[in-house]
């Protein structure tokens, strides 16, 4: 009967909506316009490696001082062979919240996009994309309690000896020229740089995995804010990478690539040129050890909002960023990888021509 | 330390004296519906001057925040001297935009917000502008805007060749009673500065009215304690 049929299609559409309920994750989707707490990205970073078992893969590879697993995803196609890879930290500093919220917007668009877009499916094909949405977890944390902790900027180690305040600058923490300028020694400064190298376990997890991955890393990103900048090494004023004009050109590009999304300058040069001199920073030591292509990218604004970003500019720094971030991948990927493609072809014409030339003769 | 002669536009030297120029810009044209901030370094150059101190001339672009991006540019030139005294001393500015008199004015919504708020009854007070999210009420806007030109009298004076300061956030408005038909703010403002990565707090009392500008009557700085163990609950 009519009265019977209804019911049943009632039936039926309550049991698909308890069981999408039950789902839970899946009814809602994540906000990547907005900002989110520390157990939130926790939780996303779970559901990315749940939702896509096939390319997504979490690795734990140290401990905060208060003691959270510092994870990353690592997301890349399986191959038979040892693959090269690409690093991506966010949120060293805490205050710093477009930070993280761009690294969750980098998964968000590779792994959506990898199935149909031919050129992320490549890259993720050849590379493998380590991650780490918020490396200073303890500093994320704590500038979400209130408004008086929003501006906090450090670790949150205690201080030693006579030290009363806490916490030790991360990116001046690295072995890399540590302590030989832009630091302070007075342990309440904003960029104190640690009783000693390496003293935060925050660096020393990234010093520790990125040694183990020296010979597979092409790239190496750290997200910041604020300052709309794109840094290549070194961060002393006296020393110049290798390969600075080289590193010059490709920031200068991304900066381009960025600059028609929605119009925003990026500066691009080394600290020491257009920000400030610096040393034991994370890009710096990366540099050090012989990750080629190493950048820090420091987000909007100019200093209008500064760190407290407002979320309606979420969206659209994190899609300059994006490409601006892939100008520099795809421009590594593209050496490592296209250039294989050209030997292959050169070798092959230099064999024909040399039979050419060889059978021309015999005649 | 610094270089003499060209400097690059894009690296610092140029920029923090840029900003120092748009300080003093804002002190003297700066409003609850205005606030200008620096678009561009077009050329810069910097020598040192007899009587100790060096003197960057300038020429740069700025924009109203109001309109965003798609508000116009006014092109400015100036001269910043940095002082080479004992203790700091404030930059002096020379400055000279183009057209300043012909961007679109505030003075209708200056007025309106003036009369608004000038009333004996009106008494203000707010807390953190923006809120850790970004967020601020539109009523808030203007105030935030005057804070803002408030601390750049701050910015402007504590400013040398080694600083480069932006406002953070307000951390406190509260109205005080008006005296002499200006409106009398009291603000806490939390600046950042660049080199040291520290954030700066001071308390300042500001006048403002449509004819007069905003005026800084007084500046206290206040320590912070962000650096010890957890906030008193």
């Amino acid at each position: 009967t009519m009265k019977g049929s209804i019911m049943g299609v009632l039936l039926v559409l309550a049991l698909v909506v308890q069981d999408r309920l039950a789902g839970g994750l899946e009814l809602k989707s994540y906000d990547y316009t907005k900002y989110h707490t520390m157990d939130e990205i926790s939780a996303w970073m779970n559901q990315m490696e749940m939702e896509n078992p096939d390319v997504v893969s979490s690795m734990i590879y140290g401990q905060t001082y208060e003691k959270r697993n510092i994870a990353l995803l690592k997301i890349g196609l399986n191959s038979t062979t040892p693959k090269k890879a690409i690093w991506m930290d966010c949120g060293i500093h805490a205050r710093e919240w477009i930070a993280p919220a761009f690294c969750q917007y980098f998964v968000k668009e590779i792994l959506g996009s990898y199935k149909t877009d031919s050129e992320v499916n490549t890259l993720l094909k050849n590379l493998d994309f380590y991650i780490t949405p918020v490396l200073n977890m303890d500093g994320y944390n704590y500038s979400w309690i209130d408004s008086t902790t929003r501006l906090w900027r450090k670790s949150r180690t205690p201080g030693t000896g006579n030290c009363t305040c806490v916490g030790t600058d991360l990116n001046r923490n690295f072995y890399a020229n540590w302590g030989m300028v832009g630091i302070s020694r007075n342990c309440c400064s904003e960029i104190y740089n640690g009783p000693s190298a390496l003293s935060e376990p925050e660096a020393k997890a990234v010093t520790d995995f990125l040694g183990m991955h020296q010979n597979q890393l092409l790239c190496y990103l750290t997200i910041h804010s604020y300052g709309q900048l794109i840094l290549v090494p070194y961060g002393h004023p006296n020393i110049s990478a290798p390969n600075y004009d080289e590193l010059m050109e490709v920031g200068l590009a991304a900066a381009k690539a960025i600059k028609a999304v929605h119009g925003k300058s990026y500066r691009v040069g080394s600290s020491p040129d257009v920000l400030y001199a610096n040393s034991g920073s994370s890009r710096d030591f990366a540099r050090l050890i012989g990750i080629p292509y190493s950048f820090t990218f420091e987000l909007r604004d100019e200093g209008q909002h500064g760190f407290i970003l407002p979320e309606d500019q979420i969206q659209p720094t994190c899609e300059e960023a994006y490409k601006g971030a892939m100008s520099i991948i795809n421009y590594v990927h593209d050496k490592n990888f296209k250039s294989a493609a050209i030997t292959v072809t050169a070798t092959l014409w230099t064999t024909l021509t040399a039979l050419w030339i060889s059978s021309t003769n015999v005649i | 330390m610094a270089s003499t002669g060209d400097l690059e536009p894009t690296h610092y030297p140029a920029r923090r004296a840029a900003q120092v120029a748009l300080h003093y810009l804002n002190t003297h044209h700066g409003s609850p519906f205005r606030v200008f901030g620096l678009q561009q370094v077009h050329k810069a150059s910097a020598e040192d001057v007899a009587a100790g101190g060096r003197k960057y001339k300038l020429d740069f672009s700025v924009t109203d925040w109001g309109s965003g991006s798609a508000g116009p540019a006014l092109r400015c030139s100036a001269d910043v001297l940095f002082p080479r005294t004992e203790r700091h001393s404030a930059p002096k500015v020379e400055l000279h935009c183009e057209a300043l008199q012909q961007i679109n004015s505030t003075a209708q919504e200056d007025d309106a917000f003036y009369q608004k708020y000038i009333s004996p009854d009106s008494t203000v007070s707010a807390r953190d502008i923006p809120d850790s999210f970004g967020n601020m009420s539109e009523e808030m806007q203007p105030f935030w805007r005057l804070a803002r030109v408030a601390a750049s009298f701050i910015m402007l004076r504590e400013s040398s060749e080694n600083t480069e300061f932006n406002m953070a956030k307000v951390a406190s408005i509260t109205q005080q009673e008006s005296s002499e038909e200006q409106l009398m703010l009291e603000f806490v403002v939390l600046l950042h500065d660049f080199p040291s990565q520290e954030i700066v707090q001071w308390k300042l009392l500001a006048s403002w009215s449509p004819d007069r500008g905003v005026r800084v009557l007084q500046t206290e700085w206040q320590p912070r304690c962000p650096h010890a163990t957890k906030p008193p609950n």
